[in-house]
C-alpha cells in the first residue's frame, strides 16, 4: 500500500505547488504597479534576459535557416522546384522553428540563469532582507523579471526567423545559385500576415510567459542549498522545454488544424 | 521600563519538530536583549517569528501593543518599517555597490532628493567606517566589511528596533572587536532597541543588558549579565563554560555502539 501513498502524496504536492506557482503569479502581476520604480528594474531585465541572449539566438538562427536551405535545395532541385525555397525556409521558421527553438533556446539560456539568480538571492537571505525592509520581493525581483521575459522572447523569435530567413539565402542563392527574385517573390506572395506571423507570434508570446513564469517559480520555490538550485535549475530547463513542445502541439492544432 | 516588544506563550513548530513551546521573553525599550542558545535550537526563528515571516501556532507576539500574527501584509510592511535586521550572511544586495546598498531603503520607502540620500549614505558609511568603500561591490568586500555595510543599511531609515543574526558568526577578533564596538556605540547614541541572537558568550556578556537563554525548546535562564553567570542551572553553566558534555549530551540519540556494531535492533 505504500505506493498508493506515494502517488497521493505526489499528487498533493504537485497541486500544492502549482497552487504556489499561481499565486505567485497573482502577487507579482497584481502588485501595485509603480511605473516610475519599476520601468528601470523592467528595462534592466530585457536587457538581461534579451539583449544578453541575442549573440546565441542569431548564430542558430543562421545555422538553422542555411541548414533548412541545404536540406530543403537538394529536395527541390529535384522536381525542379527550387524556386520554393524561399517560402519553405520562411514558412517554416515563422510557424514552427522560429518561436519554438528560440523558446527552447531562450529556456536554456534565459530561464535557467533567472531560477538560478533568484534561488540564490533565496539562499543568501536577499529575499528575506527585501521583506524584512518591507519591499515586497513579488514587486522588486518577480514583476520585473516575469514582464521583461514575456517583453523580449517574442523580439528574440522575430530576430530568429528572420536571420534564418537571411541564413537561407546565403546558402540558396549565394552558394546553390536559387534566383534571388523568386527566393524573395514567392516568399512574399505566400508568407499570409494573419495566419503566418501573427500566429507564430502568438505561439511566441504562450511560450515566453510559460517559461518564464516557471523559470521564476523554481527559483523562488527552490529549497536554498547548492543542490536545491541545481535541482530547480535542471526542472525549470526540462518542465519548460516539455511545456513548450506540448503547448506547441495544441496551438498548431488550434491555429492550422484541419477543419 | 516600557516594553517594545511582548512575546506570550509562544508555540511554534516546523516540520514536525516543535522548536519553542510556551515560551515567554520581554524586549525593553532602548536595552540591549542577548538571546542566546546551542545551535538549531531555532534562535533565527525567532527572529523571524518577530519579523512576521513566520507565524506562531500559538501565542502571542506584541510589537508596541500590536499583535504581528494578526496584522495584514499592508500593516505588517508599515511596521516593519520601524524594524530591522542585520542577517548572518549581511544579505548585501549583489548587483548594487554598497552606496547603492545603503541607499536603497531609502529610495523605496522615502522621497527625499538624491542628495540628501547621498548625505545620509555617507554618514551611515562613516559610522561603520566605509566611507571609503563606498563604490565596491558587495563581492570585493571580506565578511566583516559586508557585515558592516549591512549593518549600515540597517540603520538607513533610524529604525526603532534593530535584530542582529549571529552578527559575530565566522569574524576573526579584529572584526569582532569592530563590531562589538559598533553595535554597543549605535545603540548608546541612537537609543535603539536591540536584539543579538548569539552563542559568542564572550563578547555578548559585554553588550547585554538583559540575556535569555534558550534550549530545550524552553527558555532555561535569564537575567542581566551578572545573574546569569552566577546561575546554578548546570544547563546555563554547560554553555556559558562551553563544557562539550553535560545537560546537553555530547552525542546526538543513538543505540549502544555494541548494538551498532553487532546488528542487534
Amino acid at each position: 500500500m505504500q505506493w498508493l501513498a506515494d502517488i497521493g502524496h505526489n499528487t498533493i504536492d504537485t497541486v500544492r505547488s502549482f497552487g504556489r506557482a499561481f499565486l505567485m503569479l497573482v502577487g507579482a502581476i497584481i502588485a501595485k504597479p509603480q511605473l516610475i520604480k519599476n520601468t528601470p528594474l523592467t528595462i534592466k531585465q530585457i536587457y538581461v534576459v534579451g539583449v544578453q541572449s541575442l549573440l546565441i539566438i542569431i548564430v542558430s538562427g543562421l545555422f538553422i535557416g542555411m541548414v533548412m536551405a541545404l536540406q530543403g535545395y537538394t529536395i527541390l532541385v529535384d522536381y525542379g522546384a527550387e524556386g520554393s525555397l524561399g517560402p519553405m525556409v520562411a514558412l517554416s521558421l515563422l510557424r514552427e522553428l522560429g518561436p519554438v527553438v528560440t523558446a527552447l533556446l531562450f529556456a536554456g539560456r534565459a530561464g535557467s540563469a533567472l531560477t538560478a539568480e533568484i534561488g540564490l538571492m533565496k539562499a543568501t537571505e536577499q529575499l528575506s532582507s527585501l521583506e524584512m525592509m518591507a519591499v515586497d520581493p513579488l514587486r522588486r525581483v518577480v514583476a520585473p523579471r516575469l514582464w521583461a521575459g514575456i517583453i523580449s522572447m517574442p523580439m528574440l523569435a522575430l530576430i530568429f526567423s528572420a536571420v534564418g530567413i537571411l541564413g537561407g539565402h546565403i546558402v540558396g542563392v549565394d552558394w546553390l545559385g536559387v534566383d534571388a527574385g523568386s527566393y524573395w517573390s514567392i516568399m512574399q506572395s505566400s508568407v499570409d500576415w494573419d495566419k503566418d506571423i501573427v500566429n507564430g507570434i502568438i505561439k511566441t508570446f504562450v511560450f515566453a510567459f510559460v517559461i518564464t513564469w516557471i523559470a521564476i517559480f523554481k527559483g523562488y520555490d527552490s529549497i536554498p542549498t547548492s543542490e536545491g538550485i541545481s535541482k530547480a535549475t535542471t526542472e525549470t530547463v526540462v518542465f519548460s522545454s516539455l511545456a513548450v513542445l506540448g503547448l506547441d502541439f495544441i496551438l498548431t492544432a488550434l491555429m492550422f488544424g484541419i477543419e | 521600563m516600557e516594553n517594545l516588544l511582548e512575546i506570550d506563550n509562544l508555540t511554534f513548530s516546523r516540520s514536525g519538530r516543535v522548536l519553542y513551546d510556551d515560551i515567554s521573553l520581554r524586549i525593553v525599550k532602548g536595552k540591549t536583549t542577548a538571546i542566546m542558545g546551542p545551535s538549531g535550537i531555532g534562535k533565527t526563528t525567532m527572529l523571524r517569528l518577530i519579523g512576521g515571516q513566520l507565524k506562531p501556532d500559538s501565542g502571542d507576539i506584541r510589537f508596541k501593543g500590536e499583535s504581528i500574527q494578526d496584522m495584514s501584509r499592508n500593516r505588517l510592511f508599515t511596521v516593519r518599517r520601524q524594524m530591522s535586521m542585520l542577517f548572518q550572511s549581511g544579505a548585501l544586495f549583489t548587483d548594487m555597490t554598497v552606496y547603492d546598498n545603503i541607499a536603497f531603503p531609502l529610495r523605496e520607502h522615502t522621497k527625499l532628493s538624491e542628495s540628501v540620500i547621498k548625505t545620509i549614505v555617507l554618514l551611515k558609511l562613516q559610522a561603520v567606517g566605509l566611507r571609503g568603500a563606498a563604490h565596491l561591490m558587495p563581492a570585493e568586500l571580506s565578511g566583516g566589511m559586508a557585515r558592516r555595510a549591512a549593518l549600515a543599511r540597517a540603520i538607513a531609515l533610524d529604525p526603532e528596533l534593530i535584530m542582529y543574526d549571529e552578527p559575530f558568526g565566522g569574524q576573526d577578533p579584529i572584526s569582532m572587536g569592530v563590531l562589538v564596538k559598533l553595535i554597543k556605540a549605535l545603540n548608546d547614541a541612537l537609543q535603539l532597541t536591540s536584539i543579538v541572537v548569539t552563542h559568542d558568550v564572550t563578547e555578548v556578556l559585554t553588550i547585554a543588558d538583559y540575556i535569555y537563554i534558550l534550549a530545550e525548546k524552553k527558555v532555561i535562564g535569564s537575567g542581566t549579565p551578572e545573574q546569569i553567570k552566577q546561575s546554578d542551572s548546570p544547563l546555563v553553566q554547560q554553555f556559558l563554560n562551553g563544557e562539550a558534555d553535560g545537560p546537553v549530551p555530547f552525542h546526538y540519540p543513538a543505540d549502544k555502539l555494541e548494538n551498532a556494531f553487532l546488528g542487534v535492533k
